[in-house]
C-alpha cells in the first residue's frame, strides 16, 4: 500500500498535467496565457527561440507568410513596428505556418529570398511542423501576438491586428497595435488587447 | 481604320450584356446583418470569399450550384465579396462574369474588421472563407471557418432545412 500511494499519486499528477497542458493548446493562447517557447528555423539557417534574447522585454510575435495579399498589405508596417519598438526591447519575430506543399511560394528557399529582397533585420522563421501556430491558436496570416516577460516566461499581452485598414496605411485612424503596446510598456494591462481582422486562412498540411 | 476599332469595340459591348445582368451590389454592415437576420423559413447560405483566396475560389462552384440542386427548394446562396471596394471593378465584377456565377453577389465595404466581425458572427476570427447556414424560422445555424467540400456543404444545408 505505501508503494501504490505514491504510484497513484504519480498517476493523478500525469493525469492532471495531460489535461492541462493539451487543453489549451486546442483553443490557442488568450490574453494572460504563458506562451510556451519554441525551436524554429531562420532563414539564416540557425535555430531561434524566444529564451534566445535575454535582454528582450518581449516580442511582437507575427504569423504571416509570403503569398497572402494581406500579409504582403502589412509588411511594410510589420518592418515599421520593428525599427520602433526593436530599440525599446521588443523585436518582431515573423513565423511562416503555411506548408509549402499547399502554398509553394512560402518555401523555406522562397522565404530566405523575400526576406534578403526587402532586407528583414528580424527572424522570418518557418514553423515547419505547425505546432507553433496550433499552439499560439493563429488562424489567419497576418495575425500578431505580444508577449511580455515575467521573470524567464512570457505572457500573452495582445492578440489580434495591427491597425483598422488593411488596404492603405495612410487612412488608418486606429493603431491597435501601438495602442496596445504603449498601455503595455507603461506596465498596465492593454486597454484594447484584442481585435479581429481578415487575413488568408493558415494553409495546414493536407491530412 | 477608325471603322474597326469601332466594329471592334460595339462587338466587344455586345458580348459584355449578358455580363451586366450579374450585378455586384456594394453594401455595408446593416444590410448584411438585415439578410442574415429575416426571420422566414428560408435557408440563408452566405459566403464570405475573396479573388484573391485560393481556398475560396476552389469552393466556389459548390456554392454556386447550391441554387439549381435546390431550385425547387427555399434555400438562397449569397457571396460576400471581401476584396477591397477599388478593386470591384477591375477585379471582382470580372471574376463574377468569368466565373459565370448565379449566385448573388455583394461586395462587403467596411474596412475595420474589428468594429464589425463580432456583430457578423463571434466565432469568426477573421479567416477566409467563412461560411454561414443560417434558417431564423428554424432557430439553425452553423458556421464554418475552413473550405468545405460539395459533400460537406450539401449535408449541412439539407439538415439546416429540415
Amino acid at each position: 500500500m505505501k508503494k501504490l500511494l505514491p504510484f497513484l499519486a504519480a498517476c493523478l499528477v500525469l493525469a492532471l498535467s495531460s489535461f492541462i497542458v493539451f487543453r489549451p493548446v486546442a483553443a490557442g493562447y488568450q490574453v494572460g496565457d504563458k506562451a510556451t517557447d519554441f525551436k524554429l528555423k531562420n532563414v539564416d539557417g540557425k535555430m531561434v527561440s524566444l529564451a534566445d534574447n535575454k535582454t528582450a522585454k518581449g516580442y511582437i510575435v507575427v504569423f504571416t507568410c509570403n503569398t497572402c495579399p494581406y500579409a504582403k498589405a502589412y509588411e511594410q508596417r510589420i518592418i515599421d513596428l520593428n525599427t520602433k519598438y526593436a530599440s525599446q526591447g521588443y523585436p518582431v519575430v515573423a513565423i511562416n505556418p503555411n506548408d509549402p506543399a499547399v502554398a509553394p511560394g512560402d518555401s523555406f528557399a522562397d522565404m530566405q529570398k523575400r526576406a534578403k529582397e526587402k532586407k528583414y533585420v528580424f527572424p522570418y522563421l518557418q514553423d515547419e511542423t505547425q505546432q507553433t501556430a496550433k499552439a499560439y491558436g493563429a488562424t489567419r496570416t497576418p495575425h500578431l501576438y505580444v508577449l511580455t516577460r515575467q521573470g524567464n516566461d512570457f505572457v500573452v499581452s495582445y492578440i489580434g491586428a495591427i491597425d483598422d485598414n488593411s488596404e492603405d496605411a495612410r487612412q488608418v485612424k486606429t493603431k491597435y497595435l501601438e495602442n496596445a503596446m504603449t498601455d503595455i510598456m507603461a506596465g498596465k494591462p492593454a486597454s484594447v488587447n484584442s481585435t479581429k481582422a481578415i487575413g488568408c486562412t493558415i494553409k495546414w498540411k493536407r491530412a | 481604320m477608325k471603322q474597326l476599332k469601332f466594329i471592334a469595340l460595339a462587338a466587344a459591348l455586345l458580348f459584355a450584356v449578358p455580363g451586366l445582368a450579374q450585378q455586384v451590389a456594394v453594401i455595408k454592415l446593416p444590410e448584411l446583418q438585415k439578410r442574415l437576420s429575416r426571420p422566414n423559413d428560408t435557408t440563408y447560405v452566405v459566403n464570405f470569399w475573396a479573388t484573391w483566396c485560393a481556398p475560396c475560389v476552389k469552393e466556389l462552384p459548390h456554392f454556386d450550384q447550391l441554387s439549381t440542386t435546390y431550385a425547387k427548394q427555399k434555400v438562397k446562396v449569397l457571396l460576400v465579396s471581401m476584396d477591397y471596394a477599388s478593386q470591384l471593378d477591375n477585379k471582382v465584377k470580372p471574376f463574377v462574369q468569368k466565373r459565370g456565377l448565379k449566385s448573388e453577389v455583394v461586395l462587403l465595404n467596411e474596412p475595420d474588421p474589428n468594429s464589425w466581425m463580432d456583430k457578423v458572427d463571434s466565432k469568426w476570427t477573421g479567416a477566409l472563407p467563412f461560411t454561414i447556414i443560417v434558417n431564423n424560422a428554424r432557430n439553425k445555424r452553423t458556421t464554418f471557418e475552413q473550405e468545405l467540400t460539395a459533400q460537406e456543404l450539401n449535408k449541412q444545408v439539407q439538415a439546416t432545412m429540415k
